[in-house]
């Protein structure tokens, strides 16, 4: 669709342009607000896939959680306006951001995009966008409607929704991540500790 | 030439825009029927918030100024109802001033940042039946993410002004925001369960009983956060006017400043629209076939009026207060609603995970029963914590203090 394509293309010159401003601005303040741009046009970019559920959660966290870590963090530099000096890891670091750019760039172009076939499709959009939450018949009818799934793969989808997937097949990462999650909370509890 | 909306298109669940859309597509390609039905959409949403928040200034002044026995704003229109308009014109022609040093680009794009979460959080508030502006599956994520954009622009707003006093309003009122997020991102968990979905339209349907019945809990602790993510006066440390003068937004003047009281009044609007429908029952009620819009209106104005009350009756809290109200009082306050209401939840739903009207009812008596004896216990175990101004000090300079101060010995 004509519209869509606008959008996109309106978005990937925000995002591009932004992600070049947090680099290359020397305001780190500055920097902090473009990196924020640079987040809600990416989560643009999800609404455009129809993923909902991954827009709104881009804009929580990163917008709206990791960019107010970010300035704090920022206003207790010195010199916010000037920025950071250089420093000899600069090369060090510039070869580094190089190779990162070069994997993920072969990993995109490598990978086959369009693997899932179409049912498979059909029910991993309706996972995606609808089976967020325990999803009863009536409300799952118009997603139902749309995506042409039949009953059985329906109730398969809906009886593993993303939380039970997430307490059933992939139980190990999500208690590992809980497990750094309370590390890292007791561990700043430490750090601010009056003695 | 007739236009049909794509059945993939995000906006095809979306009746009005619909309507809108169709309609122009039998006069103007559809391209530009797509443009004025965007355009529609906007312009109401715009100005439901901004009317919305003129109104609710007037209402605010005049009964604040009643609930304090004076008089408040009278003089021009009938009870001084122009009196919006007036502060406006005002604000219009009064010179537009970027302080020296301040940061241009964030010092301009605050205001318009606030005024943006406002307006877009009403997008996906039902007004009655199938009459959202955008019926978001995941609306009530949605309303959060939307709302956590302003502790960004807050933060703007401070930064770029180059005032010390700015930015302390502005620290001041993120610490608060981020707080408050906790408590009441837990109590929207409670809602989703019972609701079974995110989407507000559906949380619409799924109470059969209003969850204010439900889950009293739930409602106490949304109010007294969104008060507080609000910046209203029990809570409104970012901007104490006895220590910061204004808080983050003592250097805007002009339509800037006219910006920041829309989003702070406009944004109490949208929260008691978000309050009504979530805890309410927004547009249901008798005859809401009809007049649905009408109850939520209704419902709208109570929340408001709720709002107006707290901010007479209380005196401004300390910031420890504030924080201590936070963690202390409805972090453990929403953890037994959400514990509760997944137990019930868990126990009284049928093989297909639905709950009948009784089960809500059930429900409600536990809860309620919950509620009268988690408010009282916890609100004796914080009195001794906020009490004392002066022992504060002392308490972390000593460490026996707090023991002594809480009746035990020190050996």
């Amino acid at each position: 669709m004509l519209f869509q394509e606008i959008v996109f293309w309106i978005l990937a010159v925000v995002a591009i342009g932004a992600a070049l401003g947090v680099v290359l601005i020397r305001d780190l303040f500055r920097a902090a607000l473009l990196l924020v741009l640079v987040f809600v046009a990416i989560a643009g970019f999800f609404v455009l896939l129809s993923a909902e559920f991954l827009a709104v959660v881009q804009v929580l966290i990163y917008a709206g959680a990791i960019s107010i870590l970010l300035i704090f963090g920022i206003m207790l530099t010195r010199n916010v306006p000037q920025g950071n000096m250089a420093n000899r890891l600069q090369i060090p670091a510039a070869v580094f951001a190089a190779m990162l750019l070069a994997v993920m760039v072969t990993v995109a172009v490598q990978t086959e995009w369009a693997g899932l076939t179409g049912d498979q499709e059909d029910i991993a959009s309706f996972v995606q966008t609808s089976a967020v939450t325990n999803v009863s018949a009536e409300t799952a009818a118009p997603a139902l409607a749309v995506t042409d799934l039949t009953v059985e793969q329906h109730d398969s989808v809906t009886n593993a929704g993303l939380a039970d997937l997430l307490v059933s097949d992939f139980v190990l990462p999500f208690e590992a991540v809980s497990l750094l999650l309370l590390a890292a909370v007791i561990g700043s509890l430490v750090l601010v500790r009056s003695r | 030439m007739n236009c049909v909306l794509a059945e993939d298109n995000i906006l095809h669940g979306t009746p009005l825009l619909r309507w809108v859309y169709e309609l122009a597509g039998l006069f103007l390609p559809c391209w530009l029927s797509y443009f004025i039905a965007g355009f529609v959409i906007m312009f109401i949403l715009v100005n439901a918030v901004l009317l919305g928040a003129a109104v609710f200034v007037w209402t605010e002044r005049r009964l604040v100024g009643r609930l304090q026995n004076r008089v408040g704003p009278n003089r021009w229109g009938p009870f001084g109802m122009f009196q919006p308009i007036a502060d406006l014109l005002k604000l219009i022609v009064k010179e537009d001033l970027i302080p020296q040093g301040a940061d241009k680009i964030a010092f301009v794009a605050a205001p318009i940042i606030m005024v943006a979460t406002a307006i877009l959080m009403l997008a996906v508030v039902p007004f009655a039946k199938n009459t959202a502006l955008a019926d978001l599956n995941v609306g009530v994520l949605y309303v959060l993410a939307v709302t956590s954009l302003t502790s960004v622009a807050i933060l703007m707003a401070g930064w770029s002004s180059n005032n010390r006093y700015a930015l302390f309003g502005a620290a001041r009122g993120v610490a608060v925001l981020i707080s408050y997020e906790v408590p009441v991102v837990l109590c929207l968990l409670g809602v989703v369960i019972v609701a079974g979905s995110m989407s507000l339209a559906d949380v619409v349907t799924a109470q059969a009983v209003p969850f204010i019945l439900v889950q009293p809990l739930a409602m106490f602790v949304f109010v007294a956060g969104t008060s507080a993510e609000l910046n209203r006066t029990p809570f409104d440390v970012a901007e104490a006017e006895s220590e910061l003068i204004a808080g983050y937004h003592i250097e805007y003047s002009g339509i800037k400043f006219g910006l920041i009281q829309a989003a702070e009044f406009g944004g109490v609007v949208t929260a008691s629209a978000v309050i009504a429908t979530l805890f309410l029952s927004g547009w249901a009620g008798p005859a809401s076939n009809y007049i649905g819009w009408l109850w939520l209106l209704i419902k709208i104005g109570v929340v408001a009026f709720l709002f107006i009350w707290i901010r007479a009756t209380f005196p401004r809290l300390r910031i420890d207060q504030i924080m201590a109200f936070a963690w202390k009082f409805l972090m453990p306050l929403s953890f037994i609603n959400l514990m509760a209401v997944s137990l019930e939840v868990y126990f009284l739903r049928d093989s297909s995970g639905a709950l009948t009207t009784t089960d809500l009812w059930i429900m409600t008596v536990i809860n309620l029963v919950v509620f009268a004896v988690c408010i009282p216990l916890f609100g004796s175990l914080i009195r001794d914590k906020v009490r004392p101004a002066q022992l504060q000090p002392t308490a972390r300079a000593t460490p026996g203090a707090t023991v002594q101060q809480a009746g035990g010995e020190v050996t």
